[in-house]
């Protein structure tokens, strides 16, 4: 199959590329080397849309960051995605702590952040009477947002889809050979495709993918980010995103509510060696509550609904990569934190370097920005939701108790783009199995959905695809021993 | 207007609405939200149930049945497949089905029958890698008798609660390796009989003051490295040890599943999770009942049933008008007995209280005092949290009573 440009990586990065470009007459494709999109950096991150002020000015980071963030709310809206200016609060607990804050707000200012302010103890107590009666100051971004990372990058991904482009799921890049003017793009099963373009945003392994193009210089090391995630008992127990002051390992662990009322707690900062490495330590663990505690009063562990690990894309220049060692092939590597903020403006960033080296943009006329929001079954009212019921029998019947999830909404997961393919898929979807009982309930329910949608065994189904198998067999009396 | 609406449709929801039948009440509705009633005793295929009420041995299915039975035969409504969205303050209930869609009904009474959940992998922050092969006991256990798969082939369970004991022995006939299982405390929170007839029979060890520190496997379970805890629960470095698995079965605890409880605005007691009652299983809402492991956890269903007869007997008394709340007598408790049902007494009769104890205790002394004075006392060779105790207060002993507490001393 030839494409005109081919995105290596199903993140929100090669998401939110693939559907600006699917405004254009183009043929993408998506390349994805896992089971189903957003299962690096982009399933397990801090969940925030930062304000801008924390990256140097000059810098892509700080560019991109401030463009993206102002970018984000109608791309949301557009892509039916939660996403709620909460604003973002930097608190500080000594001298050295507020002249930190005061830095960041002058840097913020140069990077041209709106809105940016300093309050004092009464000021940041007023506004979050859990902030720990310790705190002396705080930088106020009223700009901070937070969103749900793998719902965007589902959307982006979905909406990209509706308007015409491709996703190959279970595609490892494994070569990448210049052909005349074309990249043959080869998988690890030996599946192909051609492309006169191609954009490496392959996270965590961008590095890999960009020598399999020629280019060395770009070295990418994985920082392990543990969370814990709270039920949404203790989702108000703040309402901003409240950062502890930086230090030179990332933005310090934060304590967030996030779109879904939950609260967030994390990361940790740990430099690792294994790509693959996203176990959550002990250690980690305890030192995620030891520092929010620190912060904030009323954080109740009792709550805790999960916990889990994040590998940011970690770049050897201290910046965002994006650059085109060879003609039609560009990198989009390093994309850590402010990554995610930054993915709209990133996208039009390199459409325009590939605008530059030849690809045409024709507008599609056929273009439909919007998405049908994810949970808009959620969200109507009882009248609507009974029409839908009337009309298809299976909304009526909730699967997923804890977050009141149906079999109908579980089902047009898996029917629309992109599909999910197993378990976590349609948890990240439909939001069935994330509540407080972890899907002990309905796992056995949501299993056999799939299996009949797939039109596969249901011992066939996978957690997140590959070997990950949920069954190992059937029973003795089912094999009839 | 429906005189008395029933949430959950397993042993006590039915047991509830039986009684409440029995006690004149015709106009009842059962809500249950599975496909069936019998609620989680529909995938415990193993007997041992109904000893206490029926004097035999009964597996889940046939212990629900002789409910369900009785449903039927008395005509006693219910829907299935219907989940109770929200409850209201003044017992408006929203639910939705697939044939009604999302409904509500005004209840002049309300039992709360929901049972309860298991606790998760989740809360218990064990670290290392989010793989498939990690199971609730209560999950692995429907997946095997109702759907007839394996979750896994080689397996180590942590918590020996009555559920991971019961599947330490399924997994096992069904031709799975139980490598061990590991208990936390230093006793097993599960039933002595479960312990011999489901480990011991099988050569199952049961690891004490050990618990899980890690998960390995990226796709599927690998393994997972244990380790001894010291009095405080803390994970010994020096005890770390890899036992190669493909499944970890939890078995670490049963929260009862109070959501809706919770969202009506319902006293909860700390302690039990559940809401608290008066002797006649009445909540703090008037006419709001609850009874069964939405309660408290029980150890065994026959207790589920003859604490759901009490709620829907006064259930019915209620609607009737002739519920008496003659006094508000206060039940505390002394830490060593964790908590007890009822938490208050309003009607100055013979009175079962049931409690549990914190620990493993031998040769101890229950003392009932009213005031400074004990006004009852018995004594047990031994008690253990995972079983349920009662004891029987009589009339005359609450004649004076204002106010009890209970205790328990060791001689």
């Amino acid at each position: 199959m030839m494409y005109d440009v081919a995105i290596i990586g199903g993140g929100v990065v090669g998401g939110m590329l693939a559907r600006t470009l699917s405004s254009y007459k183009l043929k993408i494709c998506i390349l994805e080397k896992e089971n189903d999109v957003a299962m690096g950096a982009s399933k397990a991150n801090s969940a925030i849309v930062h304000a801008g002020f924390d990256a140097e000015p000059g810098t892509l980071k700080a560019k991109l960051n401030v463009k993206g963030s102002e970018m984000m709310e109608r791309t949301a809206k557009e892509l039916g995605v939660k996403y709620k200016r909460n604003g973002s609060l930097v608190v500080g607990f000594s001298d050295e702590d507020k002249k930190r804050i005061e830095e960041l707000h002058d840097r913020g200012v140069k990077n041209g952040v709106r809105e940016l302010s300093i309050l004092d103890s009464e000021e940041l107590h007023t506004l979050e009477p859990n902030i720990s009666p310790d705190a002396i100051c705080a930088l106020n971004a009223p700009t901070g947002a937070i969103i749900c990372p793998y719902e965007l990058t589902i959307a982006a991904i979905g909406n990209a889809m509706d308007n015409g482009a491709d996703l190959k799921v279970n595609f490892e890049v494994s070569e990448i050979n210049k052909i005349g003017a074309e990249f043959e793009i080869i998988s690890s099963n030996g599946d192909r495709i051609n492309a006169e373009y191609v954009v490496n945003a392959a996270g965590i392994n961008a590095d890999d993918v960009a020598a399999m193009a020629g280019e060395t210089d770009i070295k990418i090391h994985p920082r392990r980010g543990e969370y814990i995630l709270l039920d949404k008992t203790s989702g108000g127990v703040v309402s901003h995103t409240i950062f502890r002051t930086p230090s030179t390992m990332g933005k310090g662990i934060l304590v967030t509510p996030t779109v879904d009322g939950n609260l967030l707690l994390g990361p940790t900062a740990e430099d690792v060696e294994d790509k693959n490495d996203t176990s959550t330590t002990a250690d980690g663990l305890s030192n995620v509550l030891t520092r929010c505690t620190e912060t904030t009063n009323g954080i109740n562990l009792r709550d805790t609904i999960t916990s889990f690990c994040g590998l940011r894309a970690v770049g050897n220049t201290g910046d965002f990569i994006i650059n085109s060692p060879q003609e039609h092939f560009i990198n989009a590597a390093g994309i850590e934190s402010p990554g995610l903020s930054a993915s709209p403006a990133i996208a039009e960033y390199i459409i325009e370097m590939l605008n530059n080296q030849g690809l045409e943009l024709v507008k599609n006329e056929n273009y439909n920005p919007i998405r049908k929001p994810a949970h808009y079954f959620r969200e109507a009212s009882v009248a609507e939701k009974n029409r839908i019921i009337a009309e298809d029998r299976t909304y009526g019947r909730i699967i997923c108790r804890c977050e009141g999830v149906s079999e109908g909404e579980i089902r047009e997961a898996i029917r629309t783009n992109p599909p999910a393919r197993d378990l976590d898929g349609v948890k990240r979807r439909t939001r069935a199995q994330m509540g407080r009982c972890q899907g002990g309930f309905c796992m056995p329910y949501i299993t056999g959905i799939l299996a009949e949608e797939l039109g596969v065994p249901y011992e066939s189904i996978t957690k997140n695809g590959g070997s990950s198998k949920l069954m190992t067999g059937k029973t003795k009396e089912e094999q009839g021993i | 207007m429906t005189e008395l609406v029933i949430i959950g449709g397993g042993p006590a929801g039915m047991s509830a609405a039986i009684a409440a039948y029995e006690n004149g009440i015709r106009d009842i509705l059962i809500l249950e939200r599975d496909e069936r009633l019998g609620g989680i005793l529909q995938q415990c295929i193993h007997n041992g149930f109904g000893l206490h009420r029926f004097g035999e041995e009964l597996t889940g299915p046939e212990y629900a049945w002789r409910y369900e039975e009785r449903v039927r035969e008395l005509s006693i409504p219910f829907k299935l497949n219907t989940m109770v969205l929200d409850i209201s303050e003044d017992k408006v209930i929203t639910a939705a089905n697939p044939t009604d869609g999302i409904f509500r009904i005004q209840a002049k009474a309300v039992i709360l029958a929901m049972g309860c959940r298991e606790r998760s992998r989740g809360a218990l922050n064990i670290s290392g890698t989010r793989p498939a092969g990690v199971y609730s006991a209560g999950t692995a256990q429907k997946l095997v008798n109702m759907k007839g798969f394996m979750p896994g082939k080689k397996v180590v369970i942590l918590g020996s609660g009555d559920i991971g004991l019961i599947m330490a022995r399924r997994m096992s006939l069904e031709g799975a390796e139980v490598k061990a299982v590991c208990e936390l405390m230093p006793y097993s929170g599960g039933l002595a009989r479960n312990i011999e007839q489901c480990l011991n029979d099988f050569n199952i060890p049961l690891l004490l003051s050990h618990t899980v520190v890690k998960i390995h496997g990226k796709k599927r379970v690998e393994g997972v490295t244990i380790a001894k805890v010291d009095d405080k629960g803390k994970p010994i470095e020096e005890t770390r040890q890899f036992i190669e698995c493909d499944t970890l079965l939890l078995s670490v605890g049963l929260i009862p599943e109070n959501e809706l409880t919770k969202s009506a605005g319902i006293d909860i007691n700390k302690i039990t999770n559940g809401a608290s009652v008066t002797q006649s299983r009445e909540t703090s809402i008037p006419g709001v009942f609850a009874c069964g492991n939405v309660l408290h956890v029980h150890d065994l269903v026959d207790y589920v049933s003859e604490e759901a007869e009490i709620a829907g007997k006064n259930a019915a008394l209620y609607i009737n008008g002739e519920l008496k709340n003659e006094v508000d007598i206060p039940i505390d408790t002394d830490g060593k007995v964790r908590y007890t049902v009822p938490q208050r007494i309003t009607e100055k009769k013979d009175t079962k209280v049931f409690f549990r104890v914190a620990n493993v205790y031998e040769n101890a002394e229950i003392k009932v005092y009213s005031g400074d004075e004990v006004i009852f006392k018995t004594r047990k060779p031994k008690v253990a949290p995972g079983e349920m105790q009662c004891i029987t207060l009589k009339e005359q002993q609450l004649e004076n009573a204002e106010k009890l507490s209970i205790g328990l001393e060791v001689l």
